[in-house]
Order: C-alpha cells, then structure tokens, then sequence
C-alpha cells in the first residue's frame, strides 16, 4: 500500500525495514480472520490489519505513540498467525518489534503499568531470582483474590495465581558440562537451558539430554547462557534484548568452535522464534551480524532436530495425545508436521484440536498484562482440545503448557517429555493414565 | 491520492455537529462499540481498495440488531450519510467511508444463531465470515456454496451487499442463488425481514433486490441461507496451455458443450508465477495459460465429466494435465488460487479489475487486455473464473508514484469498456463500489439508472446509505 515517507526518514534503517513491509501489504484483510483478538473483540484496531495502519499512521507522521495507539499494539499476543495467512509476505513481526521499540522510546506507560513490566523484566529472565519470587508468591496467594480485585494491584494478583504448587530444586540439567553420548555418537549439540522453562518444568530438558545422549547425540550445557530476551524484545527493550543476543550469541560461537555444533537445542518454541531472529535482530552491529547470523542458523527446535535423526518406528500405545501447535512454533517457526509425526511414529494416536491456529492467550507475559483476553483464548482454547476426548496434551512450549494447565485436568506434557518415555526414558511422573 | 473518483462533498451541517453527533453515538451504544478519536478513525479509511480512502466522521460497532437500527435512526434522524463495512475486503470500494458519514460495523455481530439441517439452512449474523459457514457444518457433510476468493475473512453481509461469487458458484449460483432471507434494518432504524427458510416467499422478490443493492437499501443483520450437502469426492485437475486464446476457446467449447463442472478457473504465466511461490501448489510453470478444472460427484461421474474434458482440451492443444494427487495437493491448488491477489503484493500494487464477457468473447478480449495493458506500458497478470466469463486482470502498478496510479486507473477503464463492448458486464461479483460508479453510463442508459434510483429512493428516500457509491453523481435526483 501507499507509503509517505521522507527521504530523511528512510535514512533510518528501522524507518527503511519498516517501510518496506508496509509496501507489501495489500490492505487484503485476510489476516483478520486468523487474528485472536480480532475474533474475540471485533474491532479492526485489534487486528493485524489494524495495528499494521496504526503503526503506518505513527511512523509516516514521525509522531511519539500514544494512549490509542499503545491499547491496539499491546493487545497483540505476537501468535504471527497472521504471517501464516498473509499471502503478501508482509514481515509483521517486524514491524511490530519496531513499534514496540519506538512506544518504549516515546511513550510514559501508567505507574502500574510500568511496576509491573519493571517486574517482569527484572525477575522472569532471571532463574534465582524467579525461583525465589515463585517461593515467595506461594506465601502471598491467598491475597491473589483480593488484589485482584483492586484495578492496581490486579496484575499482581494474577502473577500470584499463577505460581505452582511445587517449586522444584535448581536442576542439575542446567549444570554447565558435556553430556557424553550413551550409544554410538552421531552429533553434538548445545542446549538452551532458558530463564523460566527449568524453574517451572525442570524435567523438559533434563528429558531432553536423556533422550538425545541414549540416541547418540553428545549434548553440550554451555557456560554462561541465559534468558534469550525474547520477554524483553516483546517489550520493545531493545537494548536488553539485544544484551541477551549477544551474550549468548558469544556463548554458543565459543562452543561451536570448540568442538563443532550440530544445532542449538531449543525446548520453547517461543525462545526458539526469538533465537532463529537474532540474525535480524543484530544485523546493524558490524560485530555481531555474521555471528548472530551463524547462530540463527543453528538453532533447532528440539522435534526439528529430532526429525533429522530417523527414528524407529515403535509399537502403538493406547494412548491419544491431542497435539497442541504453540503460535511460536506454527507461526514463529513454520514447524507444524515435524512434533506430530514423531509423536505418531513413537506409537501415539495424535489429534489435532479445532481451531488449532488461535493462541491459547499465554503469549509470553501476555497473559499477566492483557488478563482478561488471555482468560477468554484460554477458555476456547480448552474447550477444543478437550472435545478431542484425548488422554493427555502435548506441546512444545513452556508458557503454552502454564496457561492450559490453569484452565483443564487433562494432563499437558512437552512433546519431547513423550518422546523420551516411548524411547526407552523413564514414564513421564503420576500423569498418565494407565494404558 | 489520485482523484479521478469523486465523493460526494461532505455535509457541513454535519461536520459542524461533530462532538454532538460523537457524543449522542457513546449515549446509543455501548462502551467499547464506538470509535471516534482521530487516530483509531484513519485505519478504516479505506478497504481493499486502497488507492482511495476518506477518514470517516465515526466508527460504529454495534452487538445487536437493535443497536444498528438506534445508530440509523438517530442519523436518519440527523441526515448523516452511513457506510455499512463488513470485514473491508471490498476490491470495488464499497466500504470506503466519506469525511462526514458513521460506518457501522458488523464484526462483532458474528454469531451463527441456527443451524437446520432438515431445511438445509443456517441463520448467522451478517458479521459471521462466508468460511465459517460451511465450517460449522462441515462435519454433518454439509456446505454453503459461494466462495469468494477472500471468504476466510470476508462477512456473509458483506457478500450480500456485493451479491458476491467465487470459484465454485458455476455450478452453484452466486449468493443471491443461495441467500433464503434476511434482516434488515432500514434507513430509519425499521427492522424487516425478507424471505425465510422456503425457496420462494409471497409478492415481489425484495430479497433479489436487497442482493447485491451495496448497502444502499438497508445493512443486513441477520441472513439465513440455503446449505448444501458436500458431494462424494471432488477433485482439481491442472490443465496447462502455450497460449491464453487456447484456454479460452477450451474453456468456451467445454461450457459450450452442456458441461458443468463446479469450477473452470484461469491463470496466466504471471498469474501462476505468483501463486505457485506462495502456494508451492505444484502448478506447471512451464506453460502460458493455466486452467483449474474441479470435478466432483462419485469416482464414476468424476471419471466420465473428466475424459469428456480431456478430449475437448486435446483439440485446443492442452500441453500439460496433472491430476492433484492427494487431498493435502488439492487443498494447495485451491489456497493458491484463492490467495492469488493478495500474493500479488509480493511483486507489486495493483488493481483488481471485474468485468463479464460472455465466454466466446474471452479469447479475444484476453488478447484485447494486453494490448491495452501494453499501450499504457504497464504490466497484467490474469487470474479469474473461466466458467461464467468473470475477468480479474490484475492491473500491476507502484502507488507511490501517482503518474504510474493514474496509468492503472485508466488502463482499467479500458478493459471495463472492452468487457461492456464485447457484450459483456461491468461487475462479475465484486459490486460497482467507487470504482466503476462513473463507468456505469457506458453499461445503461440514463432511463435505466432512473429506475434503478427510483428503487432505491423508495428504500432510501434522504440518500444517506452509502451515498457516493454505484450511481454518478451527476444525474441524481434532488435529495
């Protein structure tokens, strides 16, 4: 579509990218019928097509963002469903992380507003500090109900709520080392241990190397890595996230060269969309682009790796597994076959909820910031994977499996948790039926 | 901006009550259903119409029947114009607001209220999207036919007030074909309804009227519309061509011949270079014309409607057939096709055209549309519904430089022209809009647009639904 712009703007690279997104949209409308909030609140400022003129209007006019503009912007979930759909190839991701960084840059949020994210970005991408904050939130639940009523203090009380019941100890998966293969050794790689997954669900990556050491594949836990920033980047602070990228763009380039890398394993689709996008996200720094760019391309969502390694097919189990496909890994990363055909050739009957391209209303912090959206996907999101009739959930991404846990007894595992039962792994804890 | 396409001059008695008239609207509706600051107006200037756009004066998000017939009594009341906007996908511009006018919404009305099988129809609110449809029937084997190319996303009201198409209506109908009733509210807030679940309902057809009237005689609320059972099987077959005049004649001679398959769709090399790169359908690249053929019934009846097509596309020098082997092929087949405008955005703008020529025409006005694209140094890709003679040459322009706009605008005017000249139509299914109002004195003469305005009139005596679009300006009776 038509774009104004001046020739001084378009010196900006950001202005430039940006502009050139834009230039690809078509103004179709396609992408509505796919958008999450589009379909639950009506309105086509809440929809892709929407943001994407809001955006349009407040760049071309050089204009700091305001109240309007931040309300439509900071409902999206960033699910990217609306990239699958767009048949014009228009880059929104990119064009919101601008957005995003130029409300940081130009816009005061509320006092709460800004307590909470300050929060947010001070403890989730921290393990300790989230562990203990986990611990400490366990003794504050029964006053969730009262915050949550106070608009002030809503937020908060949702951050209690949250918190599960049991807090498991640091977990030696996160222990920097070599894991050596345990059969005949046919790959290295590394593995992202992550900020919030191995403080909430230890056992997914410690799942993880065992399955990858029993296969032959020797598994690196690197010095220094952490949180991927994607929690940060989503908040439009770039210069945490770009803190992140490359600290751990340093760290995996040093044992890569080492001893050779294979891929970095990723077990959150949503770091792992974050992390194939640090090419991108580093390209304007001279020292980093090609590194970053080597990193992208190594990263690997653990069933995409999986996928390379052929598998024996094993006996059918009684056992049904309704398939949930996180946005971050349908959308961020284009990966929709891979986790349901290992899941199949392990010996599970695999279906796919209805509605399978809408968010579950997790989306990162989304679910603390935009409750009440969040509690409605959660809701539609449960009702279709429960009229599935499946005996247990599987999916591939942290936030996924906090947010429909909340909402469904059914039991919810990672897929790769499955995946190392059915190779010979122990029998995921106390949450599967008895077949 | 270019400006060949006039609106209509705004009112300044309404522009003048501005806050009041925002004001009154936040009394009538509630909280959440109304848009009236600046910055939230701007991304409803336009719809997929994009060269033209107007920020409207508010935007109107009703949840019930009754709160669109308050929102229209009160600007009936007022005299202010009203844009009824479906989900905005109009190529034709019929959603396009103007300076002093409300639109109203229909996308929070998206609830399907009934579904009955043993009369084989559903009710849905007008903002329900065409795919929804089918999709909430789909697992009792049943469908609702007219397919637009944009109907993931287009609403049932929309399709409506366009009366709109798609691949499948050859053998189908258009919505008119497949629309049972309606609710409707009219200018001044009077709730009606037309029709209802039988075919035919007692004295004038208003329903056919209502069908593709843009929003000009009511905005559609409710719409219960006829389902159909999905057929056996169905199957798209690929029938590739060196040249565009053979598909063309193929395509006559096959309709020619009493066969009716469910779709007989056209792309031409460009046209096929764009979908195949968003679709990975499996299209032959190497050929200059492509025809989608989609057959359905029983392994038998596909197998015989088949061999007849074969033969007849021998005889015009088919140089590829490929058979979609699987049901995930010929989900791709279709995607691309259905996706073909909006894939175009990956090489350039462009505008839609729309025009209807009867089929023996459509070899000759295939070649007529390239030299007139030629002539403005322009560049077409063809992407259309062979079957019923419905062109889209995709004119391929840059927006951002307004010369090479207006290059576009009148190379479209041509091939319109060319269409109506070859005995053909102006509108196949996307609706006259803003685009092709200033058109329509080459397809009627002035006596028949009086009439078509007397229609109107009766509906809409003060004009203010969707006022600049479908007529001329010049020429309109006194308001």
């Amino acid at each position: 579509m038509q774009t104004n712009f001046t020739p001084e703007q378009l010196t900006d690279p950001h202005v430039a990218e940006s502009e050139g997104i834009l230039r690809k949209c078509v103004h179709c409308g396609f992408c509505t019928a796919t958008c999450p909030t589009y379909v639950t609140l009506g309105n086509e400022l809440d929809s892709p097509r929407g943001r994407i003129y809001l955006i349009k209007d407040m760049l071309e006019n050089g204009r700091p963002a305001d109240e309007e503009v931040v309300t439509h912007i900071d409902r999206c979930l960033s699910c990217l469903a609306c990239m699958t759909t767009c048949p014009s190839g228009v880059n929104y991701m990119h064009l919101v992380d601008h957005a995003r960084i130029h409300i940081e840059q130009t816009y005061k949020r509320p006092l709460k507003d800004r307590l909470v994210r300050n929060v947010l970005a001070a403890v989730l991408p921290y393990p300790g500090r989230f562990r203990l904050a986990l611990k400490a939130a366990r003794l504050g639940q029964p006053l969730a109900a009262a915050m949550k009523r106070v608009p002030f203090l809503k937020s908060f009380g949702i951050m209690l709520d949250l918190a599960p019941a049991g807090i498991a100890p640091a977990s030696s998966a996160s222990t920097p080392g070599i894991r050596p293969a345990q059969t005949e050794k046919r790959g290295r790689v590394a593995i992202l241990t992550g900020c919030a997954q191995p403080v909430l669900k230890p056992g997914i990556n410690e799942a993880t190397i065992r399955l990858l050491t029993r296969l032959g594949v020797e598994v690196v836990v690197p010095q220094g890595e952490g949180c991927c920033g994607a929690l940060v980047h989503h908040m439009g602070r770039e210069e945490q996230a770009l803190a992140a990228a490359r600290r751990n763009v340093d760290v995996w380039v040093k044992a890569a060269d080492a001893g050779g890398l294979d891929a970095i394993i990723i077990t959150a689709s949503g770091c792992g969309t974050t992390i194939k996008d640090y090419g991108h996200m580093l390209r304007l720094d001279p020292a980093y682009a090609e590194k970053a760019a080597r990193v992208s391309a190594l990263a690997k969502d653990i069933t995409e790796y999986l996928a390379t390694l052929d598998l024996p097919r094993q006996e059918p189990k009684a056992i049904i597994v309704a398939y949930h496909s996180a946005c971050s890994m349908q959308h961020g990363q284009k990966i929709t076959m891979a986790p349901k055909i290992l899941l199949k050739n392990a010996g599970f009957t695999v279906r796919d909820p209805a509605e399978g391209h809408l968010c579950c209303g997790s989306a990162g912090t989304y679910n603390i910031l935009q409750p009440d959206i969040s509690a409605t996907l959660k809701a539609r999101k449960v009702k279709n994977i429960e009229a599935t009739k499946a005996d247990i959930i599987a999916t591939g991404n942290i936030g996924c499996i906090t947010q429909i846990a909340t909402g469904t007894d059914m039991p919810i595992l990672h897929t790769v948790e499955l995946l190392d039962w059915a190779y010979g792994g122990e029998k995921p804890a106390g949450i599967l039926p008895s077949p | 901006m270019p400006e060949t396409i006039a609106f209509l001059e705004p009112k300044p008695s309404v522009l003048a009550r501005r806050q009041q008239i925002v004001e009154d609207l936040a009394d009538i509706l509630p909280p959440g259903c109304l848009i009236s600051e600046k910055r939230g107006l701007v991304p409803f200037e336009t719809d997929a119409f994009i060269a033209y756009r107007q920020v409207p004066l508010a935007v109107a998000l009703p949840e019930t029947t009754a709160q669109v017939a308050a929102v229209l009594k009160y600007c009936s009341r007022y005299g202010i114009p009203v844009v009824p906007r479906g989900a905005g996908t109009s190529l034709s511009g019929g959603a396009i607001p103007q300076s002093d006018a409300v639109v109203i919404g229909l996308s929070k009305m998206s609830r399907i209220l009934d579904v009955d099988f043993a009369n084989r129809t559903a009710t849905v609110q007008a903002g329900v999207t065409n795919i929804n449809i089918s999709e909430a029937v789909s697992a009792d084997g049943f469908f609702y036919a007219p397919d637009p190319s944009s109907q993931l996303a287009c609403t049932i009201g929309g399709n409506i007030g366009m009366n709109s198409g798609g691949a499948h209506c050859l053998k189908y109908g258009v919505t008119t074909n497949n629309l049972l009733g309606v609710k409707m509210v009219l200018f001044d807030g009077t709730v009606i309804e037309l029709g209802g679940k039988a075919l035919d309902a007692p004295g004038y057809d208003l329903l056919g009227l209502v069908c593709g009237s843009e929003g000009q005689l009511g905005i559609v609320t409710e719409a219960t519309v006829r389902l159909l059972a999905k057929p056996e099987g169905s199957r798209p077959v690929l029938f590739g061509f060196m040249s565009s005049e053979e598909a063309g004649s193929c395509v006559a001679e096959v309709i020619g011949s009493g066969i009716i398959p469910v779709a007989i769709e056209f792309m031409d090399k460009p046209a096929i270079g764009i979908c195949e790169a968003f679709a990975q359908a499996g299209y032959p690249m190497d050929v200059e014309a492509l025809l989608i053929v989609e057959v359905e019934g029983s392994e038998a009846e596909m197998e015989a409607m088949l061999a007849s097509i074969i033969a007849i596309a021998r005889r015009h020098g088919v140089a590829t057939i490929r058979e979609s082997q699987s049901a995930a092929q010929a989900a791709l087949i279709w995607k691309g096709r259905k996706s073909a405008f909006g894939a175009t955005g990956r090489i350039a703008d462009y505008i839609c055209m729309d025009g209807t020529v009867p089929l023996g025409q459509l070899s000759y006005v295939l070649k007529k549309t390239s030299e007139i694209i030629d002539s403005y140094g322009l560049r077409v890709a063809n992407v259309f519904h062979a079957g019923d003679g419905n062109m889209h040459p995709l004119i391929l322009y840059n927006i951002n430089d307004p010369e090479d706009a207006a290059r576009a605008e009148a190379a479209g005017n041509d091939i319109l022209k060319l269409c109506v000249d070859a005995g053909g139509c102006l509108t196949g299914e996307h609706g006259v809009g803003i685009e092709k109002r200033d058109l329509m004195l080459h397809q009627f003469e002035q006596v028949d647009l009086n009439q078509q305005m007397a229609a109107r009139a009766a509906f809409d005596p003060q004009w203010i639904m969707n006022p600049s679009k479908v007529f001329p300006l010049e020429g309109r009776p006194a308001a």
